[in-house]
């Protein structure tokens, strides 16, 4: 678009980065946005039925144009001309399509566990390791502030590789949570080869 | 890219599902400027989404988010605003998300925070 780029309308100049914070349901995705965002984190559970309310009412029996999806993400901004978008995935698999779209060039993610219920977390863990490219690592969520299992432990049930970052976060502490999204980042750094895309 | 399966948004896109450039859901977008009588001729969806871009860059989701119009629909009417000038789509964000000086800038910027 040529004519986008008269001296007037100068483009904004501002980069935007996301990271994509996946786990089964109540792992405390939204809890960890929330902390660290500078924005209530913003449920867009309206997104994808309003359409099918406005548009074509008729079709409740059609479950695809009437799913209700639950996302919340969240904004930090880093410098004036850099903003970091957080992502929290729907929980429910039946939402995958909506996982490939939100991670859709992102930098990063993580799956968020909770080490009570192990296997509310495990699609999100064969999603990453099998069906994505974006860089992921592993937050034990503690939720009483408490690890109940060693981490080994934690890696051999979920049966990830050594090569994947596992670490413990406290989702309701903003620096806990800083640091968890420092971890996806410097994996990044460490995996990605440089100038590729997912 | 393949048409959105949960949306049909005939109505307010023109029939259209699909768009040109693929809007991630934090690409940036802005307007520079806010024309009213721009704004009067639009749909309330596309109208609502322009005035909103006017009040900043924000990310595709917020404005979906904020203005009540699903993420699909949102993407379509960005993308008309943009094709006729009214609202700028930062192209920034398709630089690789794995740019080492871009997630440098991001880890700087996090550790101040930790």
């Amino acid at each position: 678009m040529a004519f986008a780029s008269s001296p007037d309308r100068p483009p904004t100049g501002i980069s935007s980065v996301k990271l994509v914070v996946a786990g089964g349901f109540g792992v405390g995705k939204t809890t960890l946005v929330g902390a660290v965002s500078e924005i209530p984190p913003v449920n867009t559970e309206a997104w994808m039925t309003q359409a099918s309310k406005t548009v074509d009412p008729g079709s409740a029996a059609d479950g695809k144009t009437t799913t209700t999806v639950a996302m919340d993400f969240g904004r930090v901004t880093l410098a004036r001309d850099l903003i970091l978008y957080l992502f929290g995935t729907p929980g429910q698999p039946r939402f995958w399509p909506m996982w490939d779209d939100l991670c859709r060039g992102a930098s990063g993610a993580v799956v968020l566990v909770d080490t009570r219920r192990l296997d509310a977390s495990f699609p999100a863990v064969n999603y990453f390791e099998n069906d994505s490219g974006v860089p992921f690592v592993i937050a034990v969520n503690l939720f009483d502030g408490v690890q109940t299992h060693p981490l080994d432990q934690v890696r051999d049930a979920l049966g990830i590789a050594d090569s994947v970052p596992l670490v413990t976060c406290d989702a309701r502490d903003r620096k806990s949570s800083v640091r968890t999204l420092l971890t996806i980042l410097t994996n990044t750094m460490d995996k990605a080869p440089p100038g590729s895309a997912p | 890219m393949s048409a959105n399966p949960w949306v049909r948004p005939y109505v307010l896109t023109g029939g259209r599902t699909r768009t040109r450039h693929h809007l991630y859901v934090h690409t940036l977008v802005s307007a520079s400027w806010f024309d009213p009588a721009t704004a009067d001729r639009l749909s309330p969806e596309a109208r609502r989404l322009y005035e909103r871009a006017s009040t900043g860059p924000q990310s595709v989701a917020e404005m979906s988010a904020h203005c009540g119009v699903s993420l699909g629909v949102t993407r379509v009417l960005l993308e008309d605003l943009a094709a006729a000038d009214r609202v700028q789509i930062n192209e920034d964000v398709y630089v690789s998300p794995y740019d080492r000086r871009l997630l440098k800038r991001v880890i700087d910027g996090l550790r101040e925070l930790a």
